[in-house]
């Protein structure tokens, strides 16, 4: 017999919870040592997929919420695939995105940026992965926007994503750059990233997956907190 | 391999994962009531606030509650920011004991300036039984189990969430 006990987040690459250049952390983070819990039904309880209705055009951002034409700015693909720590692919599970346009202007009304907002792109979207755990979005590339952390401050190009994974231990919610951005040497947000980690929130440009008149590709992956087996000890 | 790094969820997440709630044109997938209350006679009400460590009002959070005690499987989500208090609510049934634990709801917190979400658990005051066996319970230090324990009013449970300071809420590594 043996029980399955997920791992908890990898220090090594994930952020710390007080990154004090990224100020909003400073009065949010948790100050107290967290509690190790064991897990229990509770944590290894994941969503009922069947309950989630995404709509046909939920994965093409470019054409999900058009108005009066297409969206400005230049189309892309986002492909890859999401797997855990053990290398499994996760199948059937749901992958939420929001991001500014190509202006750099999110559709949130908290969002006061002097650029223009695009009638024919929200900015949002959702897919499931497919029994191989692939998923693929078109959309429009995300342009640079400043932010008020510091003087001058501006966040690289990126797209936010939320996964849903197994169950709750495997909850993420990220954050995906584009390779060779100059902005990520000044972001707080990606440098709150151990070095070692940072790579793996920059995408790869990926001619295979650029469509021919059409889009370019990009590539990225996720890997979600992975689990050990453990013998049960008997009394 | 290795772990994906977490990301804060930003302060602009609310048209993406919550978009029927601020009044986006994009339909939600999930929502506050984990069950309609109108089905349900004995659908309860979870609310509460969000607090940072200067005691201010957090109105960019977002929570999800994850419920499954062998009988129910159920997901919420909600955001503080369309509230006039800037409160969550939630809906749903009442969970029962599982497996020696004490009824109890999963949390999952995320906001602007948290890099990774924090976990939490509701429990409820009118299980005080319950409670003192729940082992979960148990492995908090005893001036701070009060952190969890959502406070009924009716058919109503307040459960505020503190991010720092001396009633900071307990988080779990799991």
């Amino acid at each position: 017999m043996s029980q399955i006990i997920y791992n908890s987040f990898d220090r090594e690459v994930q952020p710390a919870y007080l990154t004090p250049e990224y100020k909003s952390t400073i009065y949010r983070a948790p100050q107290k040592p967290l509690v190790l819990l064991k897990q229990s039904l509770s944590e290894l309880t994941g969503p009922v997929f069947g309950d989630f209705n995404v709509g046909p055009l939920d994965h093409d951002l470019t054409k999900s919420t058009v108005k009066n034409g297409e969206p400005i700015g230049e189309r892309i693909i986002v492909h890859g695939k999401v797997m855990n720590e053990n290398g499994l692919p996760i199948p059937n599970t749901l992958i939420e995105i929001w991001q500014a346009n190509s202006a750099g202007r999110y559709v949130h009304k908290v969002d006061q940026h002097e650029a223009p907002l695009d009638p024919n792109f929200l900015g949002a979207g959702r897919c499931m992965t497919d029994v191989n755990g692939n998923y693929k979005f078109y959309t429009i590339k995300p342009g640079a926007y400043p932010w008020g952390n510091h003087y001058n401050a501006w966040r690289p190009n990126h797209i936010h994503f939320s996964l849903f994974g197994a169950n709750i231990t495997n909850r993420l919610v990220t954050q995906m750059y584009f390779p060779g951005d100059p902005l990520l040497a000044y972001d707080p947000v990606f440098l709150s990233v151990p070095e070692k980690g940072r790579e793996l929130l920059v995408s790869k440009f990926d001619l295979s997956a650029t469509e021919p008149s059409f889009a370019l590709g990009y590539r990225f992956d996720f890997v979600l907190r992975g689990y050990k087996q453990t013998p049960f000890e008997t009394l | 391999m290795l772990q994906t790094p977490s990301q804060t969820v930003g302060p602009y997440f609310a048209y993406g994962l919550a978009p029927e709630q601020y009044l986006y044109d994009f339909k939600s997938l999930v929502g506050n009531e984990m069950v309609n209350p109108l089905d349900h006679e004995d659908a309860i009400t979870i609310v509460g606030k969000v607090f940072d460590g200067q005691g201010v009002v957090i109105p960019d959070a977002m929570i999800e509650i994850w419920q499954n005690d062998g009988q129910n499987q159920l997901f919420g989500r909600f955001g503080t920011g369309t509230d006039m208090e800037s409160r969550f609510v939630f809906y749903t049934i009442k969970p029962v004991s599982f497996n020696g634990q004490a009824p109890h709801l999963s949390v999952i917190i995320f906001m602007r300036g948290q890099q990774i979400h924090s976990y939490t658990r509701i429990y409820f005051s009118d299980e005080a039984e319950a409670n003192s066996k729940d082992e979960v319970l148990n492995l908090v230090p005893e001036d701070r189990r009060h952190t969890l324990i959502a406070k009924k009013k009716d058919s109503t449970y307040e459960f505020n969430i503190y991010m720092q300071g001396d009633n900071e809420t307990v988080f779990f590594d799991l």
